[in-house]
């Protein structure tokens, strides 16, 4: 702190300071706070606040717990988000190494650039398109049924659209770290892989992908924590079967009319995020510092 | 080159060309979908080309409404991001390493956090202090994890910063004020430019926050979502037409200042 009051002076200095302050103590601290005091407490009448019964208590979190159905959506939830995670790290690995490894400057430049033209239009447009794609009548299920690949129409909105939507709007959270990481590579050590006699897939599994372990692990991390707090694919592509973990919170928030409860779950999810991301940069021992590049 | 190798290069390049199907199919549809004269936006059966769906957007108040609210939105989330990113990069800089490493941790946190939370979190705060959800909610939600990518931004640029020019211009008389508008603005101004220009496509798209704390306004992205519950039509597909044409123009523009600033590092 002193060397930026040094820097700036006392006016500038505490301007910063305040700025900073505003920021992660009012707009993150104070508002996670009192969600977790949320979370504890129980949902009451205005006029019992402050009663006997306003006390702390691990009922919301227990309630998730207990009630099976929305037991079974949270770890179908957590389930398919790293279901997502994978399909997208499958997906995202063969053109990330292209561009780092094979392609040409001037093709990279381009490619790159093509990428993330679906990543600036907004996640509701892309996942409206899907739904558009996806329709009992729509292009899909034309363009298979002419194919003979199917001779019935597919519904497809449920688990199905749901995962093609998601894999489609977190490619590019995939995408760039993993490509970051291959293109730090020097090729000699592919080559002298080659020249020893290892096949393709070897190359990849014994050089290649232990070098991009850290992009491979902060781009699964994105995509987990995108895919388990996303909102709008499978409230669009899914169907009543397929409800996802944070359309159960939405309803205890403005269906429900308990935000203690949808509090609870809130933090829950929360978490398991939180965990996940940081259970898995330290297995695959990448720095938090690395991570938000 | 063996057989297995042949094999594999033959897939991958069928897989290269599918990726870019998967990645563009469904937007060119979607885009496709708006000169079809069927009420569900489509593109089989092709029941007739029309312009229609235009007139039938800009006819749509409840759309143009939206719309403003969004660009309200992300014209008070940038005047927010903005000094507050400039002000925690310049902090980072001047850390020690351990607790610089402490900060930074605490700094990005909000961008590993789920949407959905950063939104309630900031709902059951401003509830207990009597505000309910609405334009100076959404812009406080969003803020605080666009703060983050306006940071890193900064704090790139930053980097590459010359502070023997700060100790020179304090050595020249300058007081410390005029150091930082006259030396360090300058330097960061094509960092802050493009760092606004993200901030606003981030605050445009976004959705899974602003939904919990939107209350009764109803900005762009919530529009378009209602819209596909309560009857969607290829005006909503006009709309995204043209929202990916602003989108490449907009990507176009953020890419070539990223370049110029990037250049002029160089020099």
């Amino acid at each position: 702190m002193a060397e930026l009051y040094r820097r700036f002076g006392s006016g500038l200095g505490t301007l910063f300071l305040a700025l900073v302050a505003v920021w992660l103590a009012g707009m993150v601290l104070a508002p996670n706070l009192m969600m977790i005091d949320y979370a504890f407490r129980p949902n009451l009448l205005p006029a019992e606040i402050g009663g006997p019964r306003d006390v702390y208590s691990l009922d919301n979190i227990l309630y998730l717990a207990n009630e099976s159905v929305h037991r079974t959506i949270f770890f179908k939830t957590v389930w398919a988000s790293a279901l997502v995670a994978f399909l997208t790290l499958v997906v995202c690995y063969p053109p990330a190494y292209w561009l780092a490894q094979r392609a040409t400057p001037n093709h990279t430049a381009v490619v790159l650039l093509a990428l993330t033209i679906p990543f600036w239009i907004n996640e509701v447009l892309r996942t409206l398109a899907w739904y558009i794609l996806l329709a009992f009548r729509g292009p899909l299920n034309a363009v298979l049924l002419a194919l003979g690949i199917i001779d019935q129409p597919m519904r497809w909105y449920g688990d199905a659209g749901v995962l093609a939507g998601m894999v489609y709007a977190y490619i590019l959270f995939m995408l760039f770290p993993i490509y970051n990481a291959i293109e730090s590579l020097d090729r000699s050590q592919i080559e002298a892989a080659r020249d020893l006699g290892a096949s393709i897939w070897r190359t990849h599994w014994r050089v290649v992908i232990p070098h991009a372990k850290a992009g491979i692990a902060t781009g699964c991390v994105f995509t987990f924590m995108l895919a388990a707090g996303s909102y709008v694919a499978p409230a669009l592509l899914g169907a009543p079967g397929s409800r996802w973990f944070t359309e159960i919170i939405y309803n205890w928030f403005f269906e429900g009319g308990d935000w203690n409860r949808g509090a609870a779950y809130a933090l829950v999810l929360l978490v398991l995020c939180l965990t996940v991301v940081l259970v898995t940069l330290r297995i695959a021992r990448v720095n938090l510092t690395d991570v938000a590049k | 080159m063996n057989a297995a190798d042949r094999i594999a290069r033959g897939l991958f390049a069928f897989y290269f060309v599918a990726f870019f199907v998967y990645l563009f199919a469904p937007l060119a549809i979607m885009a496709a979908a708006t000169f079809n004269t069927s009420r569900f936006p489509t593109i089989t059966p092709w029941q007739g080309t029309t312009l229609d769906w235009f007139n039938q957007l800009a006819a749509d108040t409840g759309m143009w409404q939206s719309l403003r609210t969004s660009i309200l939105v992300a014209f008070f989330v940038v005047a927010v991001a903005l000094p507050i990113g400039t002000a925690a990069a310049l902090m980072l800089t001047s850390l020690h390493a351990r607790a610089r490493s402490f900060l930074y941790a605490v700094m990005v946190s909000p961008l590993l956090t789920p949407g959905v939370v950063v939104g309630i979190s900031t709902l059951v705060l401003w509830r207990q202090l009597g505000v309910g959800g609405g334009i100076f909610l959404i812009v406080l939600a969003q803020a605080s994890f666009i703060i983050c990518y306006v940071m890193l931004m900064v704090a790139a640029r930053l980097q590459r910063f010359d502070r023997t020019q700060e100790e020179a211009a304090i050595g020249l008389g300058a007081s410390k004020f005029m150091m930082f508008r006259r030396v360090m603005l300058p330097f960061l101004k094509p960092a802050l430019i493009a760092a606004a220009f993200l901030a606003v496509l981030q605050s445009i798209e976004n959705y899974n926050t602003t939904l919990f704390v939107r209350g009764f306004d109803t900005p762009l992205t919530v529009y378009i979502a209602t819209k596909v519950r309560t009857g969607l039509t290829p005006a909503v597909n006009a709309l995204a037409l043209i929202m990916i044409a602003v989108t490449i123009i907009g990507a176009i523009v953020y890419e070539v200042v990223r370049r110029r600033s990037r250049s002029s590092i160089d020099v």
